[in-house]
């Protein structure tokens, strides 16, 4: 059985909505217009314990919305969602001790106390036996390298430092479901790594479920063996990732900077998209020239100072995905 | 009940970290409290006529209010308002708590610390330097005792109802603007009930706000009977709870339409 199924999820929003101006104002305070946002459109997947799933989409397309509904801070209007048997919203207390949340761009973290007292507040919340706080608190410790912050008040830390120690606040009570919300928003490169080697260590070593909103395509590809992929309340595409870019996009960059300027390519089995100065770019289809091959053809019509290979950005996959679906 | 303890002494810890802001509030009210005993003796001078209250009596009612004004529900938790505007209050619903029990524990520590922080020494201050007298009588500063907690208890029932406004008005400037006048004036806070006609006194005695200042400060000054303990606690007692039944209800209305700010 699946350890969380979601089924026909929908979900509306009601904005309030002023047209502009002074006299838009007046109006406003005498008559409310609403508009209706259907931010959920009917979402149904299921999701095996210890999957680690990419949930991917532009901005507004209803990733945070459905993770909110999972993690039973949100009601639904209508649909159905059990994980581990519990329906989040319905049981709510039994099920959030049961999950482990991060948001990006909040810190669960009590602002004005130092690190280690927010854990001890925690393990207090959640009811943690003590010496299994413990143990699992300094693992988590010891694994993030945060020893050092401990004593730290939450306001003082760096965005990266402040992210380990969330993510260590997520796990102290032992879930076996992990959300994660955007969280590698704003995080310098180093910390990108830091988090994404955590998190497949604790998919792969401790089976933990996980789910991943982002926009960065490289957390997916460096993580994610099932991208599902949302669009205005709606499910697009969901299976594995090299499934998703054959589907949409199975064209590569490649990206070459020449030893003079304006060295000019032709005749290659790639598309140019731009030439300028020392730098082409050029963009190929894998199954028609391997990578190497095109390599060869480009480095034998002039002299490469240096060259790499690139995907393209996850909002352009989304967005030829948008036009297929011609939404 | 473990996790409700810690949450109220984790808020008390940091609410005892405003130091500089007791320090400004602890002169403020002895300002206010030298004013107001002018503005009374003046009144007592004035009169020839027979006053419910006599004057030493005003004098020590008036400062005990100055000391535990940081009790009355004259604000927004601050703290909680933030959340609400961030939208920081998802992580309120994903901790494995009840909400209006965390947001009321909250409230406790918010009505206790910065009131002892400010009472110890005003009330020293009082006593020492301007004719602040102690309770009536042994049975008067129990009695007193008591009715304090059932004002801290109101007092933080009426807190999180105006809290859990929030969830509908977002900015709260609208509660905070009227809420103190209301407790002010009806709590007895600005002038001591007895002073008000008879009519207005037969009202603000049923009215749930008497219970955070005139119920207790009258006991202590026997100003009110201390065997009339068990109804006027009960009055304390019967509103709290008549308030923490309306917060429940609009929190679970609240939450069921809740939009999370900020996405």
């Amino acid at each position: 059985m699946s350890k969380i199924v979601v089924e026909n999820l929908a979900k509306t929003f009601q904005i309030p909505e002023r047209r502009p101006g002074l006299w838009g104002a007046l109006v406003g305070v005498a008559r409310r217009t609403y508009r209706s946002v259907k931010a959920l459109d009917g979402i149904s997947f299921s999701i095996d314990s210890g999957e680690l799933v990419g949930y991917i989409g532009p901005n507004g397309a209803g990733k945070s919305t459905t993770i909110k509904v999972i993690s039973g801070i949100l009601n639904p209007d209508s649909g159905r969602c059990e994980i581990d048997g519990l329906v989040p919203w319905e049981d709510r207390i039994a099920h959030v001790k049961r999950i482990g949340v991060v948001f990006g761009q909040r810190t669960q973290l009590w602002w004005d106390l130092p690190v280690i007292e927010s854990f001890d507040l925690l393990r207090d919340i959640y009811a943690v036996d003590a010496d299994e706080y413990v143990k699992t608190r300094d693992e988590l410790v010891e694994r993030l390298d945060i020893e050092s912050l401990l004593n730290v008040p939450v306001r003082l830390l760096s965005l990266g430092q402040r992210m380990r120690c969330d993510l260590v606040a997520a796990l102290l009570h032992r879930p076996s479901i992990l959300f994660l919300d955007e969280p590698t928003v704003g995080l310098d490169s180093v910390s990108k790594l830091v988090f994404r080697d955590f998190i497949r260590e604790m998919n792969t070593d401790r089976g933990l479920t996980v789910i991943l909103t982002t926009h960065d395509m490289d957390d997916i590809e460096a993580l994610c063996e099932r991208v599902i992929v949302i669009g205005n309340g709606q499910i697009l595409s969901d299976g594995p990732l090299a499934a998703l870019r054959k589907q949409i996009s199975p064209e590569r960059l490649l990206i070459v900077e020449f030893e003079e300027e304006d060295a000019r390519v032709s005749g290659l089995n790639a598309k140019i998209i731009e030439q300028d100065g020392h730098r082409t770019r050029l963009s190929f289809n894998p199954e028609k020239i391997s990578a190497s091959e095109l390599i060869a053809q480009v480095a034998a019509q002039h002299p490469v100072r240096y060259l790499f290979v690139e995907n393209p950005p996850i909002e352009e996959i989304i967005a030829r995905m948008y036009t297929e679906n011609s939404l | 009940m473990r996790g409700y303890g810690a949450l109220i002494s984790a808020r008390f810890r940091t609410l005892l970290q405003y130091r500089s802001a007791a320090i400004v509030g602890f002169t403020t009210q002895i300002f206010f409290g030298l004013i107001f005993v002018m503005v009374f003796e003046a009144f007592f001078e004035s009169s020839s006529l027979p006053q419910p209250m006599s004057e030493p009596d005003v004098i020590t009612y008036i400062w005990l209010g100055q000391a535990f004004i940081m009790m009355l529900p004259w604000n927004v938790d601050r703290d909680l308002q933030a959340l609400v505007r961030s939208g920081g209050v998802v992580y309120e619903l994903l901790r494995p708590m009840d909400v209006y029990t965390a947001w009321f524990s909250r409230a406790i520590a918010l009505r206790t610390a910065p009131a002892i922080m400010r009472s110890i020494p005003l009330l020293v201050i009082a006593t020492l330097l301007f004719d602040m007298s102690g309770p009536d009588s042994l049975a008067a500063g129990l009695a007193f005792g008591v009715t304090m907690i059932g004002a801290i208890l109101l007092s933080c029932a009426i807190t999180n109802f105006i809290s859990i406004t929030l969830m509908w008005t977002i900015s709260g400037e609208g509660v905070s603007g009227f809420a103190p006048a209301i407790v002010m004036v009806f709590s007895g806070m600005i002038v001591p009930i007895p002073f008000f006609p008879e009519w207005a006194q037969t009202i603000i005695r049923i009215l749930p706000f008497s219970g955070l200042v005139d119920t207790p400060y009258r006991l202590y000054l026997g100003h009110l009977p201390a065997s009339d303990l068990g109804l006027l606690f009960g009055h304390q007692l019967l509103w709290t709870f008549a308030f923490i039944l309306l917060g429940r209800w609009m929190l679970s209305r609240g939450l069921r339409r809740l939009t999370v700010q900020g996405g």
